[in-house]
């Protein structure tokens, strides 16, 4: 029996790769552990080796090619004995099928693993992810006319480090990985080879230790970018972030100032369970003394850490490494700086008001579209800044529209959504026609099976729900 | 058969370049009158802010530095004021005044007004000089450590030829991020000097119930950082360390570690009434080794009269008697102060 092998999952979040280059060709033999084939993630060259023994019948996609998706068959291998010419012939038909090119188009769908049917297996951060790709506002903050780039999230961070380390002498980056292997997911790419290693710091395992360090070098007058490889290894290292970095500005009376930037991905990641998933946004957002920022897109991404790197206040700025990846406009401009503490208005409504930030933007977004079916015309607010929170442009929504629906994606209980809930009591109250609900994650540590974990995440049906209730709908 | 794992590693090879054994300093008798003079306010400093303490102007905690003043006076008299900095924990009223910080404000931070030196919002465990390149003043065991490792960092990172002097106790050299430091601090060569205050009791745990490796100045080996055990009640002594530790830091060498043994007459800290020792212990350390009464005698030994000192001693006194009686009557910070300073900037 022929054994078609199929396009590898080569990280937790790839879904496509480039097939970069076949180590054997029709009519080798391979055994397990034979290397068959480079391909190339959006992190890194991986190598592919063989699981089965078997002789190489075919090869479906060539090499360089782009964008082919996991769970694509891109060789057949006959097994022992069997004749490869007839396998070739009984799959020939199928090859215009399997081309890379036209399966690159559906980029949404999930990625497939192999040999299981996608809705399976389809896990509750795929969702949100689906929910990432389909919608990209304009930013209101972006000149008109401007020309647009597209680039990932990944990118975007990268530039903007980047471009002020170019300006400033003072910038460096410091954490695991993020120079010789060039960042642990790829965002200092680069980094090294045009600053060097005087500037892009590699540390050992020592989160505490090195936040610290970046901590002492921000008070001595340097601009630290700290990178935790995500933020629950920061828990290692909150005491310097709180007690240190956050504090000083007060206990000194204003003598001695912290600029540093505490950054790297935060929130749920894909099925890699409860301890390296969590929100902890809420925990930062509670400090005074802090600065919060939790981007949705590669446009909020670029301006917001460039912002973050030029504060005079310490910043803890919290990517998401489901968005790594995902591409969206960035405007093509010499120095785009957006301001922190300003929230965003992704869509215009009437009806009511869904609040969130970081990835369940897209959630709210992808349910508003939705609703928007079912005529509910509801208005979607990035918050984008944590602290502080503009509630400003929150209030000034709900006066519009008199219902809000907070989507977070994190652990309800004393979270963002919390926090807005109670500013709508206290200072939005007589414009409310209906309670203030939430849609947050379970209030449990994140599984790791699949239908588990799809179980505790929030999607947009759930936010369908919850704003048809508060309109009095559902 | 095959042979059976050796039992023991070979001993150390002495391979490493150590640092010499520091020399007591020979000092001039300016500045050994300068030492007695520094060492001498800040006991006589320490002394009134035991005794506003009790008169419930200073609040929370307060922790003396009564009795080790050798240590701050004689490693900060070698540093260089325009680039070395000093970070410290929260016994830190001793390294500012050896610094020549004004007494007033530091007392005013004291009992927590307005014209202290943090504008009254951080107290006795958290005052700050940027202009000294003082940088604390910290609360938290240990953390200083790390942050002083990142001021070496922007040391080196600056190329400005600078070196930190970070102070910490006995206790916090049991803290994970104190060798988290050590490691990164001798793997980037940077230019510090890690002081271990041992005053012998972390609170009221004594080194040996507290240390597996009792001897602190140890504690660098397994990151090749070399360590020099000091007498921290010989001002001479500290000084002559500081020169040797300055001169392998600057030179390129990496950090090293002094541990300067020294005591406290006091407790903990106000609040701390001392059980875990005997009145005779602590007695016995101050008529034996008083770092005051040492360098009174050198002095006397070189003609410095009893009249002298005690002219001397006015002089202090009335500075510190000014200080407390400015930190009494100067006003509180405004209420307005509570929300300033949060942020630097305006979001």
């Amino acid at each position: 029996m022929a054994i078609e092998i199929k396009m590898p999952a080569l990280s937790p979040t790839m879904e496509e790769g480039t097939l970069a280059k076949w180590l054997v060709k029709e009519g080798d033999s391979v055994k397990s552990g034979d290397i068959m084939a480079e391909i190339e993630t959006d992190k890194a060259t991986m190598e592919f080796e063989a699981v089965d023994e078997g002789v190489i019948a075919k090869i479906l996609v060539a090499e360089g090619t782009d964008n082919v998706k996991v769970g694509t068959a891109i060789a057949v291998l006959a097994e022992e004995g069997e004749d490869a010419s007839a396998v070739t012939e009984t799959r020939s038909g199928e090859d215009a099928n399997a081309a890379p090119k036209n399966q690159a188009t559906d980029t949404a769908s999930p990625p497939m693993p192999e040999g299981a049917a996608a809705a399976e297996q389809e896990s509750g951060t795929q969702q949100l992810v689906a929910a990432a790709e389909a919608h990209a506002p304009a930013t209101p903050e972006i000149p008109e006319g401007t020309e647009m780039v597209k680039l990932t999230v990944r990118e975007a961070l990268r530039d903007a480090m980047a471009e002020e380390m170019r300006a400033d002498d003072r910038v460096f980056v410091m954490g695991e990985e993020v120079a010789q292997y060039q960042g642990a997911y790829k965002v200092t790419q680069g980094l090294l080879d045009e600053f060097g290693d005087r500037r892009v710091i590699d540390t050992p395992i020592t989160e505490y230790g090195f936040a610290g360090v970046g901590t002492g070098a921000a008070m001595g007058g340097l601009r630290p970018i700290i990178e935790f490889m995500t933020f629950n290894f920061a828990m290692q290292a909150i005491d310097h972030i709180i007690n240190s970095a956050a504090k000083t500005n007060y206990m000194s009376g204003g003598q001695m100032r912290c600029p540093i930037v505490f950054r790297g991905p935060n929130g749920a990641a894909s099925r890699v369970g409860a301890q390296h998933s969590q929100n902890y946004g809420p925990w930062y957002a509670s400090v005074p003394g802090l600065i919060v920022i939790a981007p949705y897109d590669a446009a909020d991404a670029k301006g917001l850490l460039k912002a973050a790197i030029r504060s005079e206040d310490p910043v803890v700025f919290l990517e998401n490494e489901l968005m790594y990846g995902r591409s969206f406009d960035v405007p093509k401009l010499d120095d785009f700086v957006l301001p922190i503490g300003k929230a965003r208005i992704m869509r215009e409504g009437k009806d009511v008001t869904i609040v969130s930030y970081s990835i369940g933007v897209g959630v709210a977004l992808e349910a508003a579209e939705t609703l928007a079916g079912e005529g509910i015309d509801a208005e979607v607010i990035d918050l984008r800044t944590l602290r502080p929170l503009d509630t400003a442009t929150v209030l000034k929504s709900l006066a519009k529209t008199n219902r809000m629906v907070v989507v977070e994606e994190g652990w309800p209980t004393c979270s963002i959504a919390s926090e807005l809930t109670a500013v709508v009591m206290e200072q939005g109250f007589d414009d409310l026609d209906a309670p203030v609900l939430r849609v947050a994650n379970e209030d449990v540590p994140l599984p790791y099976a699949a239908n588990l974990e799809k179980l505790a995440l929030i999607d947009s049906a759930k936010v369908v729900k919850t704003v048809k209730k508060v309109c009095y709908k559902g | 058969m095959a042979k059976a794992p050796r039992a023991f590693a070979d001993p150390p090879i002495p391979n490493r370049e150590r640092p010499a054994e520091p020399k007591p300093f020979e000092a001039t008798k300016e500045q050994l009158l300068d030492f007695y003079k520094q060492m001498l306010l800040i006991r006589r400093f320490e002394e009134k802010a035991g005794q506003l303490y009790g008169l419930g102007l200073i609040g929370g905690f307060c922790h003396l530095y009564i009795g080790q003043e050798a240590v701050a006076v004689g490693l900060q008299s070698a540093l260089d004021g325009d680039k070395d900095s000093v970070i410290t924990g929260y016994r830190d009223h001793g390294h500012m005044l050896a610094y020549g910080i004004d007494p007033k404000v530091i007392m005013a931070e004291l009992t927590g007004r307005a014209a202290g030196i943090s504008k009254g919002k951080g107290g006795s465990m958290h005052m700050f000089s940027t202009e000294h390149k003082f940088f604390g003043g910290h609360g938290i065991v240990g953390a200083q450590v790390s942050l002083g490792t990142g001021l070496a960092f922007g040391h080196k990172y600056s190329n400005d030829g600078g070196v930190c002097l970070a102070y910490f106790g006995d206790g916090a050299a049991n803290q994970g991020q104190v060798y988290e430091s050590f490691n990164m601090a001798e793997l980037w060569k940077l230019p510090i000097i890690f002081v271990i205050e041992n005053n012998q009791y972390a609170m009221g745990t004594s080194v040996n119930r507290a240390s597996s490796e009792d001897q602190l100045y140890r504690r660098g080996e397994s990151f090749r950082i070399p360590g020099i055990q000091v007498d921290g009640m010989d001002v001479l002594a500290c000084r002559g360390a500081a020169e040797e530790a300055l001169a392998w830091v600057r030179a390129g060498k990496g950090p090293v570690i002094l541990e300067m043994k020294t005591y406290r007459y006091r407790g903990h800290s106000m609040s701390d009434p001392a059980k875990y020792r005997s009145r005779e212990e602590v007695q016995s350390v101050r008529d034996k080794s008083d770092p005051i009464d040492h360098v009174k005698k050198l002095l006397e030994a070189q003609g410095v009269t009893e009249a002298d000192l005690k002219v001397l001693e006015q002089d202090i006194r009335k500075t510190v008697n000014a200080a407390a009686d400015f930190a009494e009557q100067t006003p509180e910070p405004d209420a307005a102060e509570l929300y300033t300073e949060v942020l630097v900037e305006r979001y």
